[in-house]
């Protein structure tokens, strides 16, 4: 796991894409941020083991709380979403 | 079985009934094929009449080839066993045992042999012309398989008529519908969903196992779909794609796993002038009921209510049914009850009331529902308890925004020197790697100092 302290939360979570990704045997596409989080190579589960790493290495699971939150498409929503959520 | 029985209709009467308009239609990828090609035809390599009281599986790689037989089957086959697309054919002997299966019928024919001891025939695409059906009707058993069992696969025997109906409450039945299912067709879901379309009379597009969610809305938005359904883990994963846009149904449906208020929101936003509905159903327990007021949960007045068609109780903290939609048996098992005496099946689904309003809360024997994949804690703490440095585990689960669920352990370890614990998880999760399903593996291993065991000695579970 990653120290949020030390480094960004974009790099945190560019880090556990491909840790999960690795684990999962999952080829990723380039992470850019116009990439429809979808078609990165990650499935759901993935997805969801994502979501689930970043809440304890970031302590943020902007998912929580907020019923109105669009379903974020693209990797830069994705990670938007959670900068906002720290801010 | 009574046979013969000429009152109930045939799966094939209901298509016939509709008129067989041009539009008519099943789709794949591969294309659609008008029923009307089943009026005089067969895709059946075999004679109907070869098939007729006996007990068929239906084994097929494609969703097109097992709907087309189950039309033609319905009436004339014992009993029609419809096999889910993970089905391994190692499985395939029991289920022939437990069925009584005289017939296999698959599109990939050539795959099965040599790996069963019962015929194999071929059906699908294209259909030939086809001698009249034979005028008797069988009251056909449909065997469907229950989710996520472990071991042998559990079958519980439903019939036509106990998968069409009653129409129960707030379902939708607005022409004229263009259907689609992100379920397989042969799940109870997504039967339900093609049962709806075959009676209608209405086209239909069948998803694929390994089409791209993104793919699918695109034909999907080809095909015009203007009905259709998925689990909530169905619809996070399609809310979170570009192509939904290329969707603008006007009737949306969830069932299978617990709809929160997020994901109803969230349809409603992306389809505004849609009518969003979330369902209750179980293979073995039917359709309960659809709920359509926006809300997660249902009105707690549903529950007793007296002249309902489906009645429900909340007893023991889960929710019962009865009906005449219920499973009647499982197959190959008759000494296991399905309903209690009174005629009602404990869902196993818990449920809590709070403000006139019963909202689901898990599964009561602690079963965690990934994404629609029902896991059996015992399954992966077998798996996990391997290990000689686990004294024992709890696996759980842990709220997902995106399946539900995910899975999650607590491990205890033996009490001794010269291991640790970054080891030991690293080596529980190769293991788990390797003997588990990608859905089941836990996603977090924690250590933890005991676990609570409860009076009659078992393990503490919560509800996910």
């Amino acid at each position: 796991m990653s120290d949020s302290t030390d480094i960004s939360i974009r790099e945190t979570i560019i880090g556990e894409i491909h840790r999960i990704a690795a684990l999962h045997n999952k080829t990723l596409a380039a992470l850019t941020d116009s990439l429809p989080l979808l078609e990165s190579g990650l499935d759901s589960l993935c997805i969801a083991v994502l979501v689930a790493s970043l809440d304890d290495a970031l302590e943020i699971d902007p998912f929580s709380d907020d019923d109105e939150l669009a379903f974020p498409v693209t990797l830069g929503d994705f990670i938007q979403l959670y900068e906002d959520a720290e801010s | 079985m009574k046979m013969p029985n000429p009152d109930p209709p045939t799966l094939w009467d209901l298509v016939q009934k509709t008129g067989l308009p041009a539009e008519f239609s099943l789709s794949d990828s591969h294309g659609a094929v008008a029923l009307g090609a089943l009026d005089g035809g067969t895709c059946l390599g075999i004679e109907l009449e070869q098939v007729r009281g006996r007990t068929v599986v239906v084994y097929t790689e494609r969703q097109r080839s097992a709907a087309l037989a189950a039309v033609e089957l319905d009436g004339v086959a014992r009993r029609i066993v419809l096999c889910p697309p993970d089905l391994a054919v190692a499985k395939l002997a029991s289920v022939i045992a437990n069925a009584g299966v005289e017939l296999i019928l698959s599109d990939k024919p050539e795959a099965l042999a040599g790996q069963v001891d019962v015929r194999v025939a071929a059906c699908g695409l294209p259909a030939r012309p086809a001698p009249p059906r034979p005028a008797e009707a069988f009251e056909t058993e449909w065997l469907l398989f229950t989710s996520g069992t472990t071991g042998n696969p559990k079958m519980v025997v439903h019939t036509l008529q106990s998968l069409t109906g009653p129409a129960v409450a707030g379902a939708a039945h607005a022409a004229p519908a263009r259907w689609s299912t992100f379920y397989d067709i042969r799940r109870y879901g997504g039967l339900q969903i093609l049962l709806r379309a075959l009676a209608g009379g209405a086209p239909m597009a069948l998803s694929e196992a390994d089409e791209p969610v993104g793919e699918f809305l695109v034909r999907l938005g080809d095909f015009g779909v203007t009905h259709i359904s998925g689990t909530p883990s169905h619809w996070r994963r399609a809310l979170m794609s570009p192509a939904i846009r290329n969707i603008s149904p006007g009737y949306v449906r969830l069932s299978g796993e617990i709809a929160d208020q997020a994901v109803l929101k969230q349809l409603q936003s992306a389809f505004p002038q849609a009518k969003i509905a979330h369902a209750f159903a179980s293979t073995e327990a039917g359709v309960a009921f659809d709920v359509s007021d926006g809300l997660a949960g249902f009105p707690a007045d549903w529950v007793r209510r007296a002249d309902a068609p489906v009645e429900m109780r909340v007893q023991d903290g889960s929710l019962r049914i009865r009906s005449a939609r219920l499973a009647s048996a499982y197959a190959g098992d008759p000494a296991r009850q399905l309903a209690d005496a009174e005629g009602f099946v404990d869902t196993g689904d818990t449920v809590e009331l709070r403000d006139g309003r019963y909202y689901f809360t898990g599964r009561r024997e602690g079963v965690i529902n990934v994404g629609g994949l029902k896991v059996h804690p015992e399954e992966v703490e077998a798996v996990v308890n391997l290990h000689p440095n686990v004294r024992m585990s709890r696996v759980k689960a842990r709220k997902s925004p995106i399946t539900g669920a995910i899975v999650v352990a607590d491990v205890v370890l033996e009490d001794r020197d010269g291991f640790t614990f970054t080891q030991t998880r690293d080596e529980i999760l190769a293991t788990c790697r390797q003997l588990l399903a990608a859905h089941k593996i836990p996603v977090t291993l924690r250590e933890v100092e005991h676990l609570e065991i409860n009076a009659s000695g078992k393990l503490l579970r919560v509800n996910a």
